[in-house]
């Protein structure tokens, strides 16, 4: 868990705490999170379904206010982080506008952004490369696959210069061959972009295949249990989630994800 | 297309049946009358064929009603002595002319209130004290009976020196913008959360989240709301037509049979104002279609 000191942290939190005031009382959902994303790294937040994957992510992105603690990204407060648009957000489900061509899609942030238009139409043929979906430019999103989707979406988050990209579980409705192939293209992706990964899912194999640290999470109140190193190297085919090494890693993050629902019971 | 042609054609037959066999009892008694009076006796079939051919029935024969609207637009324009053959001018005889000035009426009352409506939805949809105070007043404008508040609002405007199209377009606007603040507050509201939240990552402004992502998610509702709007608005035009002393526009057509007793004018009145809902109705049902297809949402 050592901070490499040659790295700087692009996302760091300390302290963090949120409470959701709901009707039937307050729900804890972030407790004392500490944690440093430093810049390069794909990070995978893993942990049981309502453990706050998805609300430290929000924090992170602005969307959700923390009710203690700090968090800076980019050095700046979240808020300031995202006016400056410093991170594309990919969302659990597609979000494709359906008025809008896959094209117009990705344009959309482009066109908020105020780039000119044959920035657009360049950056827009460009990250459709990147996901494979060059051709598809001119088709409505209930013209695709689901994959397809979430592969225009991804493209949607990468079309402008933010060098944080934060997805929430981006392949989780998709069948596992898809999932596969979508998690080797995502790791060509971030080699090639250098950008910086805030990954949650809820699959130990991809967690494992996927992060440079793996950070796992137990439930109420929501908080880091474990923070795992990965040995693997940054290279990945497949077929490494055969070897040793990387059982070993899926090994101790399932330990880790037991032993914070053993402390629940 | 033309799978939905033969149950239409069924419908419109019963309904012409129906029609047809209401004449006879309803118009009897009048034939009956008349041959006591003339001291004849009438046959089953005498009584049928008289029914449904009265100068002035209390129910008139769909033929009539066609003859009728027929004689009143094509051939009181071709060959009348006031139609617009003779004198280049439409004849203040025929339901063309008047359908026109209800028509002309009821579309500037239709865009005075699909703006409104509009201006109030985006307003009640970003302003939390709009949201909160428009709607219970909407409501409440649309539970005063029209009848009683158009001849207040025309003789009023009138008053002020306001006549003609303006004082009648008013009323539909007051008819109309209602579906359209309803429709559109909901439609402007339909995308969901992640929606919303995409466009908060993008740093996007309010009248960016407006043009990119409420106004285009609100169209089919806002096409509903206009297909209602536009009844609503011709309706609105025809009471204000009614009892505010209008010479021409169909509601004055109305109003002139029902003094005169002349059943089939105001039969045939009625037809053309159905025939122009319709129309209205069917055309913004076609720039649905187009909209939603060039939006890649056609069903
Ligand atoms: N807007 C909200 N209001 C109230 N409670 C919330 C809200 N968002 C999340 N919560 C609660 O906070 C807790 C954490 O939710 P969160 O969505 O972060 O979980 P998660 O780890 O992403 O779960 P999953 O794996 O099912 O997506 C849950 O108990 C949830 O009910
Ligand atoms: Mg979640």
């Amino acid at each position: 868990m050592s901070d490499a000191p040659t790295t700087t942290p692009v996302i760091e939190a300390r302290g963090l705490d949120l409470v959701f005031e709901t009707a039937d009382g307050p729900v804890h959902a972030l407790k004392d999170v500490d944690l440093t994303i430093r810049k390069g790294d794909f990070v995978s937040f893993i942990g049981p379904s309502g453990c706050g994957k998805t609300t430290f992510l929000r924090v992170i992105a602005d969307l959700e206010h923390p009710t203690g603690g700090t968090v800076t990204v980019n050095g700046m407060t979240p808020e300031a982080a995202r006016k400056a648009r410093a991170y594309g957000y990919v969302f659990q489900a597609a979000g494709l506008y359906p008025w809008r061509t896959i094209g117009g899609n990705i344009r959309l942030p482009l066109e908020i952004m105020g780039y000119s238009r044959a920035e657009q139409a360049e950056r827009v043929a460009r990250v459709l490369e990147l996901v494979e979906l060059s051709g598809f430019a001119k088709k409505y999103p209930w013209q695709l696959s689901g994959g397809m989707q979430q592969r225009a979406s991804i493209a949607r988050a990468l079309a402008f210069d933010a060098d944080i990209l934060l997805m929430d579980e981006p392949f989780g409705a998709l069948d596992e061959i898809v999932r596969d192939r979508l998690n080797e293209e995502l790791l060509r992706l971030w080699h090639r972009t250098e950008k910086t990964i805030g990954f949650v899912t809820h699959s130990i194999p991809e967690a494992v295949y996927l992060s440079t640290r793996i950070v796992v999470m137990s439930p109420r109140p929501g908080r880091i249990t474990d923070v795992i190193e990965s040995p693997l190297p940054r290279e990945r085919p497949l077929d490494i989630r055969d070897t040793p090494e990387f059982i070993e890693v899926a090994h101790r993050v399932r330990e880790g994800l037991r032993e914070g629902h053993g402390r629940e019971e | 297309m033309t799978r939905s042609i033969l149950p239409v054609l069924t419908v419109v037959t019963v309904i012409l049946a129906i029609w047809y066999a209401a004449c006879i009892p309803v118009n009897a008694q009048w034939t009956r009358d008349q041959a006591a009076r003339a001291g004849v006796e009438l046959t089953l079939r005498d009584i049928v064929a008289d029914t449904l051919g009265q100068q002035r029935p209390r129910l008139p024969a769909p033929h009539q009603v066609a003859q009728e609207l027929w004689a009143s637009t094509w051939v009181e324009e071709t060959q009348g002595r006031r139609g617009i053959v003779n004198t280049g001018t439409l004849s203040n005889r025929s339901l063309i002319f008047h359908g026109w000035v209800t028509l002309s009426a009821t579309l500037l009352g239709f865009a005075m209130g699909t703006a409104m409506g509009l201006v109030l939805a985006i307003g009640i949809v970003h302003n939390r004290a709009m949201d909160r105070s428009v709607m219970p007043w909407a409501i409440a404008s649309q539970t005063i009976p029209i009848l009683a508040l158009a001849p207040m609002i025309i003789v009023v405007l009138n008053a002020v020196g306001i006549t003609g199209l303006i004082p009648k377009a008013i009323i539909a606007a007051y008819l109309s913008f209602f579906p359209v603040v309803v429709g559109m507050v909901k439609g402007l509201r339909a995308p969901d959360a992640m929606q919303l939240d995409l466009l908060r990552t993008y740093n996007a402004s309010g009248p960016e989240t407006l043009l990119k992502l409420r106004l285009p998610a609100s169209m089919p509702y806002l096409f509903a709301s206009l297909k209602i709007g536009i009844a609503a608005s011709l309706v609105g035009i025809i009471v204000a037509e009614l009892p505010t002393g209008a010479v021409s526009g169909l509601g004055a057509r109305l109003l002139a049979g029902s003094y005169f007793g002349q059943t089939l004018q105001i039969w045939s009145a009625l037809f053309a104002a159905a025939i122009v809902a319709a129309s209205l109705v069917g055309l913004v049902g076609l720039v649905q279609r187009i909209t939603l297809r060039r939006m890649g949402m056609a069903t």
